[in-house]
């Protein structure tokens, strides 16, 4: 099954985040989840919002499949370099302490 | 090496408290990302695939020991714990939080460091020959006409809003290590029929979605009417330029779509209105800035001692590293030394915080303090002295830094490709990792002889893959990674464009077509003295094809 969910970069660090059910996360299983285009409109306005709200830079929808995103480039920005993985997300669960 | 005046020192440090202050602005909500962007780019903050990117310029290449312990210092205390070194002497940081960006500049400015002009529609970071001021047969120290170029340029109020940016390099020799010819300008230094020193000028060079080699506009310019024919072609560039298609934006194609003849002759008017003017370099202001480069206090050596020759008979390795990463200085009993960022299976580029002290150390131990960068992603002592070289590189080597590949198929070029960059379509890094584990036995390297593998992960092509001897192309087909194969580029004084050799192979079979490439030259060349390069020209792309494809 595919869906939508949102993504933007954390305005203070820049890291990779996800619009969750509680707000922004850097946590991709907790995103809210688009299943039609009418809920995928609304998470696109909530980014616009939070955008305006200088909360998040650059917000825009993803596309995922059951076990993960679809596009490469969005799996890279979920874990972190594929020739680091003591770097990003990745790292944090790699030593077990998730995120 | 130049030492900041006190109009640098003020105008670095009020950059800094302006962009502090536009930070704070931006974090507190005043200003939206909109508003923001054009401003942190003019500070060489870019935001990335993971996290924010600060591009750090590191003018002509020239790094003091005690600048290179600073950029150790950032990488621990504001990254994580390492730099990246690019293909136009700057150094990325890839992953400094925007709330510390003030404090890191700060630290950048104590050292004479920043990241002005790294990014945006700019007058970019001047570039030139790492072996600047060392090397023989130079006319002149080129980092004295790049310093001057880059007081010109800095903050240089017609050209802070050009159609696109804008990239010079500048070489002292016939020899190109500065890819000059790959520049929006590119500067040759050179003697007329009368001996007087002067240069050439080139322009519209590129890579990108159009590669372009440049051309020659002027044969010979004397050295005073230096500023005011960069002001006259950068005039022309900016108000002929195109403003509506990015793409097409950049000084190349007004050169191609104007013609070289007509583009010469509107520089040349407008060289003709302003020469002579305030533009005009005094011999006195040239000197002033040649005091900066004075070269150190060399001592009188003879060259091969018996240190370095006993120690080149007793250790083969050694030996090896000399014959590859050793080049001749223009004083006896020196030695030009190259640092190779490319261990077998490392990251093209990358030092870590403690290979950057080491090589600081070893700067301050053996080459007075002095680091060069080079545009091939790899570091450069200018001058060692021959009896040390031995202990130089069991100094190198404790820090595997001693990896004797420098211009062999394992220094390899590479861009962060997608593993960092947001424009990338297909990562860089993995594959270079790979053809260099493939290329691990450095017998093998030095049996192929000199052969350049450039790799880009998109068609802005920072990894030079257009002048690469084999030239990679990431490209992105149904979410994969794809890779097209370029034959025949070059870099240096006879730069050209290689062409692309057939289809493109996937992520998991671009090294094997790598090492067929390789494989077919060994098979064809004529002896071992014949380039992959040489053996390319005469043989064309036909048996390459044949043998990448043919069993297809």
């Amino acid at each position: 099954m595919t869906y939508k969910i949102l993504t933007a970069n954390r305005l203070q660090d820049g890291l990779v985040i996800y619009l969750g059910a509680d707000g922004w996360s850097a946590d991709i299983d907790s995103a809210r989840k688009a299943f039609d285009d009418d809920q995928a409109a609304a998470l696109d306005d909530l980014g616009r919002q939070a955008a305006a709200r200088n909360e998040v830079a650059d917000p825009y929808l993803i596309d995922l499949e059951d076990d993960g995103p679809v596009r490469w480039r969005e799996v890279i920005r979920a874990n972190g370099p594929t020739v680091r993985r003591d770097l990003g997300y990745q790292a944090d669960r790699h030593a077990g302490g998730g995120h | 090496m130049y030492r900041y005046d006190e109009f640098d020192h003020t105008f670095v440090k009020e950059r800094v408290d302006q962009f502090r202050d536009q930070i704070a602005r931006r974090l507190s909500g005043e200003i939206t990302e909109d508003e923001f962007k054009p401003l942190r780019l003019m500070n060489g903050l870019y935001l990335q695939l993971h996290a924010y990117m600060l591009r750090v310029a590191i003018p002509y290449g020239t790094l003091s020991a005690r600048q290179m312990h600073t950029l150790a210092h950032i990488a621990r205390a504001y990254d994580k714990g390492y730099g990246h070194f690019t293909t136009r002497q700057n150094i990325q940081y890839n992953w400094p939080a925007l709330v510390d960006v003030p404090d890191l500049l700060d630290e950048l400015a104590k050292v004479e460091m920043h990241a002005l002009q790294t990014s945006g529609n700019v007058i970019r970071n001047v570039t030139a020959d790492q072996y600047a001021g060392v090397t023989a047969g130079e006319v002149e120290d080129p980092r004295i006409y790049a310093e001057i170029i880059r007081q010109w340029s800095t903050l240089h109020p017609e050209f802070s809003f050009l159609p696109r940016k804008f990239k010079i390099a500048v070489t002292g020799t016939e020899t190109d290590r500065a890819a000059v010819k790959l520049h929006d300008i590119g500067i040759a230094m050179l003697r007329n029929d009368a001996g007087e020193a002067g240069f050439r000028i080139d322009v519209g060079g590129g890579q990108g979605r159009t590669p372009i080699v440049a051309e020659t506009i002027r044969d010979f310019l004397p050295k005073q009417d230096l500023l005011s024919y960069l002001e006259a072609v950068l005039r022309v560039y900016n108000t002929l330029g195109r403003r509506d298609n990015i793409y097409k934006a950049r000084i190349k194609i007004l050169v191609q779509e104007t013609g070289v003849a007509h583009f010469t002759e509107l520089v040349e008017e407008e060289f003709a209105q302003i020469r002579g003017g305030t533009l005009d370099l005094p011999g006195a202001e040239i000197e002033r800035i040649r005091a900066y480069f004075a070269p150190p206090a060399f001592e009188s050596l003879e060259d091969s001692p018996e240190e370095l020759t006993s120690a080149q008979t007793a250790d083969a390795e050694f030996g090896a590293w000399v014959r590859t990463n050793v080049s001749a200085h223009k004083v006896s009993g020196y030695s030009i030394v190259n640092i190779s960022l490319k261990p077998v299976g490392g990251i093209p580029g990358d030092a870590s915080a403690d290979e950057m002290d080491a090589v600081a150390d070893l700067a301050e131990r053996y080459s007075f303090g002095e680091i060069r960068v080079t545009h091939e992603q790899n570091l450069t002592l200018p001058s060692v002295r021959q009896k040390e070289l031995f202990s130089l590189w069991l100094g190198l080597k404790i820090h595997g830094l001693a990896t004797a590949n420098i211009g062999h198929a394992g220094d390899i070029i590479a861009c962060p490709g997608l593993d960092y960059c947001a424009l990338a379509n297909a990562r860089s890094i993995p594959v270079a990792q790979e053809i260099s584990r493939r290329f691990a036995n450095i017998q093998r390297q030095h049996d192929i002889g000199r052969l350049t593998i450039n790799i880009s992960g998109c068609i802005n092509a920072c990894g030079h893959h257009h002048v690469g001897n084999i030239g990679l192309l990431g490209v992105e087909k149904n979410g994969r990674e794809f890779y097209q194969v370029t034959l025949g580029g070059r870099a240096d004084e006879n730069a050209g464009i290689g062409r692309i050799v057939g289809p493109a192979f996937s992520f998991e079979d671009v090294p094997d077509a790598v090492e067929t490439v390789v494989e077919t030259y060994l098979a064809h060349r004529e002896d071992e003295d014949e380039s992959f390069i040489d053996a390319y020209s005469r043989l064309g792309s036909h048996p390459f094809k044949e043998a990448l494809y043919a069993a297809r």
